[in-house]
C-alpha cells in the first residue's frame, strides 16, 4: 500500500474527517443489528414499553435458549438444522453437476454439446421466482414438499457455476491435459487427480458464495414447507409473528434473527478472501 | 530403447493439408531434431508420435510396431512440453511418480526409479517442492524427470528450452543431448533455432511447408542444403543469394553462397556498395547492397581491413562454393 | 475459444452432463414452458378445466389497474432501492479509499451484512419502525412525527426501501472499493498537480473511470431490487397498506399462491421472465464489450 501514500491522501483534520464519515456509515449499519442484539438479552416488559433500553439486559442465556429449544412454531435448533442441510445442499450439489457439466462441455466433443451448452446457460440469471407456480406444481407431483430434495433440487438448476468453472477449465493450459494422456491417465483420472484439484480455490470460494445464497432463500421454503419441522430459520422468523393482535415475543424473535444472521456471517468474515474473490468471480 | 519409423505420414485438418507425406528411419538411439520456422508443421508432426494428434495417413512404427491407433501411454514414449506443463499441485515426486501410479507400479520401484532420475538431474533436494518453488531451469529438469522414470523407448522433445533465458539454454543444450547419450534413448527433438539443431542433432529434419526439405547429418545439411530454404534457414548469418543473371549467367537460376565463403576483392566481377559492418571481435560482417538492390553479406576475419561506408567494392568468391537453385528452389 | 485437446468418447461425457441436464429440465424448462403455457389459459370457477383464452390474460393485466400500478410501484422501488444503497456504499467506498491505512479493517466491518438474509433484514427493519414498540417510532414521537408504515403508503415505501438498501450496501461497497482500487494513482495525481481539488477530481476522472462498475452494479441492483426483496415486503408489509409496496414478483406470489389466480400469475411470470431476459442481455452485452475493452 505505500505506492498508494502521495499527495492525494489526506492528512490531517481531513484524515479525522474520513474517519468519521465511515464510523458514522459503519454506525448506520450497525445499529439495527445492536438493537437486535439488545432486544435478544432483555425481558419482554422491556421492549412492548417502549422506549427499549440501548444496552444489553441480562437474559442472553434464557431467550437463546428458550429460542433454541421451543421457539415459536418449531424449535429454532430444529431450523437451523434445515437451514444448514439446505444451505449445504445447495452449494455442494451445484458445485457437483456444475463441474461435471462444465468438463464435459471443455474437454470432450460430443453430439449436442453445442445444444447442451445453450440450454444449461439459458438459465443463467432467471431465479426461480420466476416460474414459481409451476415449479412449485412440479415438487407437488413428485410428493417433495417439506422435504428436503424440494428445498434443494430447483434452487441447483441454474448455470452460474458452471459458467465460473468453464472459464477456469479454459485457462488450464491444454499441454497439462496432454501430460496427463501421456502419463496414461483417463478423462476421469485426469479430473479427479488434475483438475479437481487445481480447482480447489475456485470450489472453496464458489461454496461461500453459495452457501449464503442458499441460507437466505426465503420464499422457496415458504412456499414448500408447511410443516414447521421443516421450516428453515430464515423464513421461520416471519412465522413466529402472531396472525391477530396478539404481541409477539420480541426477545425470543430477535434472538432467532441473531441466530440466523451468525452462520453466514461467520462464513463471510472467516473467509473473507475467498468469499470476495467468489463475488467477483461469479459476477463477472 | 527402439526404433522409429515414419512411412509417408500425412495429416490434414478438414481439407487443408498440414503434413504432406514425411518418411524417415530413425535408428536405435539416435538423437533426431525437426527444426524449422513456425507453421512448418513439425510439432504436429511430433504430436502424431506421440499419439496426441491422429495421422489422416501413413503409418508410424515404434520398433517395428504399427502405433497409428494406440493410445499415448500404450507407445512406450515420453514427451517434454514447451512449457513443460507440470502438474501445479503436485511436488516434484508426485510429478515424477504420477505415470507409474497410474501404471500401477510397485512402490518401491516408483521411489527407486524416482530417487534415480533425481541423482541423475541433480534435483535430490527439490524432491518435496512444488513446481511453482522452482526455477525455470529446474522445472525444465523435473519435465525431463518425469520423461526419464518411465524408461520409455522414445523420448520426445517439444521446444523444451525456447521458455529459458539464452545463458541457461546453451547450458541445457549440452546436458540434455549427455544425458540423451547416457541413456542410449532414441530421441525426437522439434526446435526452430537452427543452432540447437546443429548443435544437438545427429541427423536433422528441416521442414518446411509441411514437407521433409532435407534429412542429414547436420553438417552434411550445412555444406549441401538441397533447398534454397534448406540453405537460407540452416547457417547465420544466412546464405547470399543472388540471381544468375546479375553475375553474367544465363537461365533463371539463384546461386548461393555461404557469407564465409564470400569476400570483398578489388577484382570481383560484382560490384556492391558497403552500407555496414558488425564487428564482432573475431570476425566482422560486412553488409553490401548491389546495384540491383540485393543484400550480401561478407564474413571475414578480424584482421581484414574493414571498407568504408558506401564505398563501391567488388564481391567474389570460388566457384565451388556455389550453390545452384533452380526455380522451384531445388538444388541443381 | 476452444482446447485443443478433447478427449475421446461420447458416452462418458454426456453421462457427466445428465444430471445438469435433468435437474435443467424438469425444474427449469418444464416449469417455465407451463408458466408459459398456462398464461395462456384461465381455469373455470370449479377449477376443473382450462379455458384457452390466447393472450387474454394479458390483455387484461395490461389493463388492470392494479397491475399497472405494481409496474410502478417496481420501479419506484427498484429505482430508490439502487440509488440509495448504490450511495451510501460509493460515498463510503470513496473514504475508505482515501484511507493509506486501515481500508482493510473498514472493508472488513462493512462487507458481512452481505450475509445477512433480506427477509431478516425486514425483520430488524420493522422492529425498529414498530408501530407499538419501534425503537425510532418512540423517538420520531417525542419529535413530534407519528409514524405509521401500517397505514401511510409513503412510510411504508420508505421503510421497505431503506431495509432493502441496507443489506446491499456491502456489496456495492465492495465492488466501488476494488473499483477505486484499480484507478491508477498516477493519473489522480496528474491531475492534483493541474491543480483539480478533490470534488473536480472525483467529477472528471475517478467516476468516469469508475463508469464500468457502475453501469455493472445497476443492472445488479435492478435484479436484486426485482427479486431479491421479495423477504423484505413479505416481513414487512406483506404489500400493503392498499398494495402500496406490491411489487411484480409479490403480486406473482400473492395472486399465484394466496389468490389462486394460476392464469393471471402464470401470465405475469411470463412478463417477468421477459423482463429480466432483457436486462441478462443487456448485461451480457456489457460483458462482452468489457472483455474487448
Amino acid at each position: 500500500m505505500a505506492e498508494r501514500n502521495g499527495m492525494v491522501e489526506r492528512r490531517g483534520a481531513g484524515l479525522w474527517l474520513t474517519h468519521l464519515g465511515l464510523i458514522v456509515g459503519i454506525a448506520f449499519i450497525f445499529f439495527p443489528i445492536w438493537l437486535a442484539f439488545v432486544a435478544s438479552t432483555v425481558e419482554q416488559q422491556d421492549i412492548v414499553r417502549p422506549p427499549m433500553p440501548l444496552l444489553p439486559g441480562d437474559q442472553f442465556l434464557s431467550n437463546y435458549a428458550r429460542a433454541l429449544s421451543s421457539g415459536v412454531n418449531a424449535p429454532v435448533s430444529t431450523m437451523l438444522l434445515n437451514s444448514l442441510i439446505m444451505a449445504v445442499g445447495i452449494a455442494l450439489g451445484k458445485i457437483a453437476i456444475s463441474l461435471l457439466s462444465a468438463f464435459a462441455i471443455v474437454y470432450f466433443r460430443f453430439p449436442g454439446r453445442r445444444l447442451f451448452f445453450w440450454l444449461i446457460f439459458l438459465t443463467l440469471m432467471l431465479p426461480v421466482e420466476v416460474r414459481i407456480v409451476p415449479t412449485y406444481e412440479v415438487i407437488a407431483n413428485f410428493g417433495m414438499l417439506n422435504s428436503y430434495q424440494g428445498l434443494i433440487l430447483p434452487l441447483i438448476a441454474s448455470a452460474t457455476a458452471t459458467f465460473l468453472f468453464r472459464q477456469f477449465f479454459m485457462t488450464v493450459p491444454d499441454e497439462l491435459a496432454e501430460a496427463a494422456r501421456v502419463d496414461g491417465a483417463k478423462p476421469m483420472r485426469f479430473f479427479l487427480d488434475i483438475l479437481l484439484p487445481m480447482s480447489r480455490t475456485n470450489v472453496a470460494a464458489l461454496f461461500v458464495i453459495l452457501f449464503i445464497y442458499g441460507w437466505n432463500q426465503y420464499l422457496w421454503p415458504l412456499l414448500i414447507t408447511t410443516d414447521p419441522e421443516m421450516n428453515t430459520i430464515v423464513m421461520g422468523i416471519k412465522q413466529m409473528f402472531p396472525s391477530g393482535d396478539d404481541i409477539a415475543d420480541w426477545p425470543v424473535i430477535m434472538a432467532t434473527s441473531l441466530l440466523a444472521m451468525v452462520p453466514p456471517v461467520l462464513v463471510v468474515v472467516g473467509m473473507q478472501r475467498l468469499f470476495i474473490r467468489g463475488l467477483v468471480e461469479s459476477e463477472k | 530403447m527402439a526404433t522409429l519409423t515414419l512411412s509417408n505420414v500425412k495429416k490434414s485438418f478438414g481439407k487443408t493439408d498440414v503434413i504432406h507425406g514425411i518418411s524417415i528411419d530413425v535408428a536405435d538411439g539416435e538423437f533426431i531434431v525437426i527444426v524449422g520456422p513456425s507453421g512448418c508443421g513439425k510439432s504436429t508432426l511430433l504430436r502424431m508420435v506421440a499419439g496426441l494428434e491422429t495421422v489422416t495417413s501413413g503409418e508410424v512404427q515404434i520398433d517395428g510396431h504399427r502405433v497409428n491407433d494406440l493410445e499415448p501411454m500404450d507407445r512406450d514414449i515420453a514427451m517434454v512440453f514447451q512449457n513443460y506443463a507440470l502438474y501445479p499441485h503436485m511436488s516434484v515426486f508426485d510429478n515424477m511418480a504420477y505415470g507409474l501410479k497410474i501404471a500401477k507400479t510397485p512402490r518401491a520401484e516408483i521411489e527407486e526409479r524416482v530417487a534415480q532420475a533425481a541423482r541423475l538431474l541433480q534435483l535430490e533436494t527439490y524432491l518435496q517442492r512444488k513446481p511453482r518453488e522452482l526455477s525455470g531451469g529446474q522445472r525444465q529438469r523435473v519435465a525431463m524427470g518425469r520423461a526419464i522414470v518411465r524408461k520409455p523407448a522414445v523420448f520426445l522433445f517439444d521446444e523444451p528450452l525456447s521458455n529459458l533465458d539464452a545463458k541457461l539454454r546453451v547450458q541445457m543444450r549440452l546436458e540434455i543431448k549427455a544425458l540423451q547419450r547416457e541413456l542410449g534413448v532414441t530421441a525426437l527433438y522439434v526446435t526452430h533455432d537452427q543452432v540447437e539443431a546443429m548443435t544437438m542433432a545427429d541427423r536433422m529434419v528441416v521442414m518446411n511447408g509441411g514437407m521433409a526439405d532435407q534429412i542429414g547429418a547436420p553438417l552434411e545439411v550445412y555444406a549441401n542444403p538441397a533447398t534454397e530454404f534448406v540453405a537460407g534457414f540452416i547457417g547465420s548469418p544466412p546464405t547470399n543469394f543472388l540471381s544468375a543473371e546479375i553475375i553474367g549467367q544465363s537461365g533463371d537460376a539463384r546461386i548461393g553462397v555461404r557469407p564465409e565463403h564470400t569476400r570483398l576483392s578489388d577484382s570481383g566481377n560484382l560490384k556492391a556498395r558497403t552500407v555496414y559492418s558488425e564487428a564482432l571481435g573475431a570476425e566482422t560482417l560486412v553488409h553490401l547492397k548491389c546495384a540491383d538492390g540485393t543484400q550480401v553479406t561478407v564474413r571475414q576475419d578480424a584482421a581484414s581491413t574493414i571498407p568504408q561506408e558506401g564505398t563501391e567494392v567488388g564481391l567474389d568468391w570460388d566457384r565451388a562454393n556455389e550453390m545452384r537453385f533452380d526455380s522451384s528452389g531445388r538444388r541443381c | 475459444m476452444e482446447k485443443r485437446v478433447k478427449f475421446k468418447g461420447i458416452w462418458l461425457p454426456i453421462l457427466l452432463v445428465l444430471p445438469q441436464i435433468l435437474i435443467t429440465a424438469i425444474f427449469f424448462f418444464y416449469p417455465a414452458g407451463q408458466a408459459i403455457w398456462q398464461s395462456l389459459f384461465i381455469p373455470d370457477p370449479f377449477g376443473l378445466s382450462m379455458q384457452w383464452v390466447g393472450l387474454g390474460n394479458f390483455e387484461f393485466l395490461l389493463s388492470d389497474r392494479y397491475y399497472r400500478a405494481s409496474f410502478v410501484t417496481t420501479a419506484v422501488f427498484s429505482i430508490l432501492v439502487t440509488v440509495v444503497s448504490m450511495g451510501v456504499a460509493l460515498y463510503l467506498a470513496v473514504l475508505a479509499d482515501r484511507l493509506v491505512r486501515g481500508s482493510g479493517t473498514y472493508r472488513t466491518l462493512l462487507i458481512w451484512p452481505y450475509a445477512v438474509a433480506p427477509a431478516v433484514a425486514g425483520v430488524l427493519w420493522l422492529f425498529m419502525f414498530n408501530t407499538r414498540v419501534g425503537v425510532v417510532t418512540w423517538y420520531l414521537g417525542l419529535l413530534g412525527y407519528d409514524w405509521n408504515h401500517v397505514l401511510n403508503e409513503g412510510e411504508a415505501m420508505g421503510l421497505v426501501v431503506i431495509a432493502s438498501a441496507w443489506g446491499r450496501i456491502s456489496y456495492n461497497f465492495l465492488f466501488f472499493l476494488a473499483g477505486l482500487q484499480a484507478i491508477p494513482r498516477s493519473v489522480i495525481e496528474a491531475a492534483a498537480i493541474d491543480g483539480a481539488h478533490f470534488w473536480t477530481r472525483f467529477r472528471t476522472i475517478v467516476f468516469p473511470l469508475l463508469s464500468p462498475t457502475t453501469f455493472f452494479l445497476l443492472v445488479v441492483n435492478i435484479i436484486y431490487s426485482f427479486f431479491e426483496t421479495f423477504g423484505v415486503i413479505h416481513t414487512i408489509t406483506s404489500g400493503g397498506p392498499q398494495q402500496a409496496t406490491t411489487i411484480l414478483v409479490y403480486k406473482v406470489y400473492a395472486d399465484g399462491f394466496v389468490g389462486q389466480d394460476l392464469g393471471s400469475s402464470a401470465a405475469q411470470s411470463v412478463i417477468l421472465l421477459a423482463i429480466v431476459s432483457i436486462l441478462t442481455v443487456i448485461q451480457f452485452k456489457y460483458i462482452e464489450r468489457r472483455v474487448h475493452y
